[in-house]
């Protein structure tokens, strides 16, 4: 892989950075409204429209749920179609987002994480998401501002895709990577174009073929065209691998389903999405660095769930720690960790799993609180102490 | 070119742009009112339903009856799906030529008055070009005849039942045409399939202008109103000759009566045919209809006045 020479990264945010991406995937119409903490993605990209710098129509909306109702409604035309959201502008989306993978509207939306009320809170956290994740929405983890940059295209040509057709939802921890600053390489204009030529659509609303789009379904349908959305994301693992592929190759630039760290010969081993694996990465290197086998899985593909990429890389560990950003109140295990124990059953595998609610509302994690969770967890282990019960929660005040 | 005005009915033969063989109810009052202002708009033509009888009625997958591209997205949305069709046309044909279509979005009156009223306004005040008809049986006659912001005060419906306590709807019937018209919006009017040449001619005015334009059509139900489904335009025309459903248009905040009816019939004519209100006509319910002949009389006597500051 090439090194990225200082001088040719560009500061910006992860906001920043997502628009840039918008204006250069040449969207056609952005709809949104405003909400913190993805302003600022929607405040360049008006400026890019009024400036005349992209060509594109920006709606604004009154509303979240008008912003996806209108973004599927363009989509249905045949255009380009980009929209941004977090926390209660997700949960006010909610029931258009059934309508965009069930329409199969290939829409492109970032997210940034955060917390929802009550009591208010405009912090990170992945409730959010995790409150929508059974929309028929594929969705992605950035773990920084490069990444999020680089799946926006990926994204647009992975959900434009004949074969597959469906929304993406780009995920960005709120505030801890939103308004966060850092170089960020970007491709020019001409190689933006050619990796994401304008959409084609095959399905639209036009006079010259009439066709009806959200038609009602009786019994006799229904489950099948809503099982269309799970067959196609059946596909999603290895079209997204071929589409990464090809960045790779304009960019030198790959990520892949999971990110791990180390994980080849790890006892124990963290799981984690979003922003907290950059800093999970660094407390495996300081455990490492003690002697202690540490790893660290990141989830970067969250749905559909990327079995097959994770269990060789966590088959041989002694436990699982997986990182929870969000609750699953009343549930066994918070979202991921549900999802992890059950890959695991399916896998024949029997790993105990740790599973920590950590960073509700904004709580910060350190590298040292990772460190303590595995030191944690580690002396459970030695000591004998059942680890794989129930949901502990992480720098909660007593 | 569909673009002046409607004069005879040979003109629009022909131009049928919903196939038969739909299922709605024998009589629907809706369906007539959509077939109507389908035959007269402007083409090429892209439609939005927001979910309603005409759109359960219209489409049961893998049917459908709309000859024209059309799509529904949700209850509450069919005036922000026409906002991102417009946005979308606009965009695609400048930069990649696609065709400009006009746009007709057609809500009843739960989808309009109600839980949609907020992505109306928004797509009004947007200034985006379409056309918005609000079909209006002044109930939910899809889910079962519940009451809206449409129904009438003392109207009986499966949520305002004339009970022994409390007899019908409480409140007066929402004004919508005076919320839309509070938008400035270039066009808005009222109609009737009744007056079909007035309809016609409404649907067009409307094309005419670069913005979004409102149509408020009485759309008579024969399961919610309990008439004989033969009688749905008998029962429209007589809405208009009591003054119940004024024809009128506000053309650039001009206000303007198209139907005079200098010698109304009484309001009592309108109530009688229908089970929904012969309530209103027993002795013990006086009250309540002088309050609904009120509000009717009220309502004629401003649009007159308004009508006469622009004539």
């Amino acid at each position: 892989m090439a090194l990225l020479q200082p001088k040719t990264l560009k500061p910006m945010s992860t906001s920043e950075a997502i628009a840039y991406a918008v204006k250069q995937a040449n969207v056609d119409v952005i709809a949104a409204y405003p909400i913190t903490p993805q302003t600022i993605i929607v405040e360049r990209l008006s400026e890019y429209v009024n400036n005349g710098e992209l060509d594109a129509e920006y709606v604004a909306v009154e509303s979240e749920h008008s912003a996806m109702s209108a973004c599927v409604a363009a989509s249905l035309t045949g255009a380009r179609v980009f929209t941004s959201t977090a926390s209660q502008g997700l949960a006010l989306m909610h029931e258009v987002l059934y309508l965009a993978s069930g329409l199969r509207c290939p829409i492109v939306m970032a997210i940034a994480n955060r917390a929802l009320s009550a009591p208010i809170n405009i912090h990170c956290d992945h409730s959010d998401v995790m409150g929508s994740r059974d929309a028929g929405w594929i969705h992605i983890f950035a773990e920084n501002g490069q990444q999020a940059y680089d799946r926006i295209f990926q994204a647009f040509r992975l959900a434009e895709d004949e074969d597959i057709l469906l929304p993406v939802g780009v995920n960005i921890d709120g505030f801890f990577l939103s308004h966060a600053v850092e170089g960020i390489a970007t491709m020019s204009d001409s190689e933006a174009a050619m990796f994401l030529p304008p959409r084609k659509a095959k399905y639209y609303l036009d006079s010259s073929m009439p066709m009806t789009f959200g038609a009602f379904a009786l019994p006799d349908w229904y489950f099948e065209i809503k099982h269309q959305v799970a067959e196609v994301m059946e596909r999603v693992p290895k079209k997204l691998a071929e589409v990464e592929e090809l960045y790779y190759k304009m960019t030198g630039r790959i990520y892949g389903h999971v990110g791990a760290y180390r994980t080849e010969d790890a006892e124990v081993c963290l799981i984690c999405a979003g922003s907290a694996a950059i800093t999970a990465k660094s407390a495996v290197a300081n455990l490492r660095s003690k002697g202690i086998k540490a790893g660290l899985l990141s989830i970067r593909l969250f749905r559909p769930f990327p079995v097959d990429s994770i269990i060789p890389h966590v088959k041989d560990a002694k436990a699982l720690i997986v990182m929870d950003r969000a609750m699953s109140p009343g549930a066994p295990s918070a979202p991921i960790a549900q999802d992890m124990k059950a890959a695991l059953y399916d896998s024949g595998l029997n790993i105990p799993v740790a599973n920590f609610v950590y960073g509700l509302g904004g709580r910060d994690i350190s590298v040292v609180d990772f460190e303590n969770i595995v030191m944690k967890v580690m002396e459970d282990l030695k000591a004998g102490r059942p680890i794989g019960r129930g949901v502990r929660y992480w720098g909660l005040r007593k | 070119m569909l673009v002046g005005e409607v004069k005879s009915l040979k003109e629009i033969y022909g131009s049928d742009l919903i196939a038969p063989g739909h299922r709605a109810c024998a009589g629907c009052g809706a369906l007539v009112a959509v077939r109507q202002i389908l035959m007269a708009s402007r083409r090429p033509l892209i439609v939005v339903s927001a979910t309603s009888c005409l759109e359960v009625t219209s489409t049961p997958y893998p049917q459908t009856m709309w000859k024209v591209p059309w799509v529904h997205l949700l209850f509450e949305n069919a005036a922000t799906a026409a906002s991102g069709i417009e946005a979308a046309l606009k965009v695609l044909s400048k930069k990649y030529g696609r065709q400009e279509h006009y746009i007709i979005a057609f809500g009843g009156d739960g989808g309009t008055f109600d839980i949609g009223i907020q992505a109306l306004s928004g797509a009004l005040e947007r200034g985006h070009r379409f056309l918005y008809v609000c079909y209006d049986n002044e109930a939910y006659m899809n889910t079962g005849i519940q009451r809206s912001g449409a129904t009438p005060l003392g109207a009986a419906t499966t949520t305002s039942p004339v009970g022994a306590k409390i007899v019908g709807k409480t409140q007066q019937k929402k004004d919508l045409m005076e919320i839309v018209v509070a938008h400035r919006v270039p066009y808005a009017a009222t109609a009737s399939p009744s007056h079909w040449k007035d309809l016609m001619n409404k649907v067009r005015k409307a094309q005419s202008y670069d913005g979004p334009t409102f149509i408020h059509v009485i759309a008579p139900c024969t399961r919610g109103w309990y008439f004989d489904p033969s009688d749905t335009i008998k029962m429209a025309r007589l809405a208009v000759e009591t003054r119940y459903w004024p024809l009128y248009e506000v053309e650039n905040g001009r206000y303007r009566i198209t139907h005079p009816v200098p010698n109304p019939k009484p309001l009592e004519e309108f109530l009688k045919v229908q089970k929904r209100l012969n309530h209103l006509l027993l002795p013990e319910n006086a009250e309540i209809l002088e309050r609904l002949k009120a509000y009717v009389n009220k309502r004629w006597e401003r649009l007159e006045r308004l009508s006469a500051c622009f004539a």
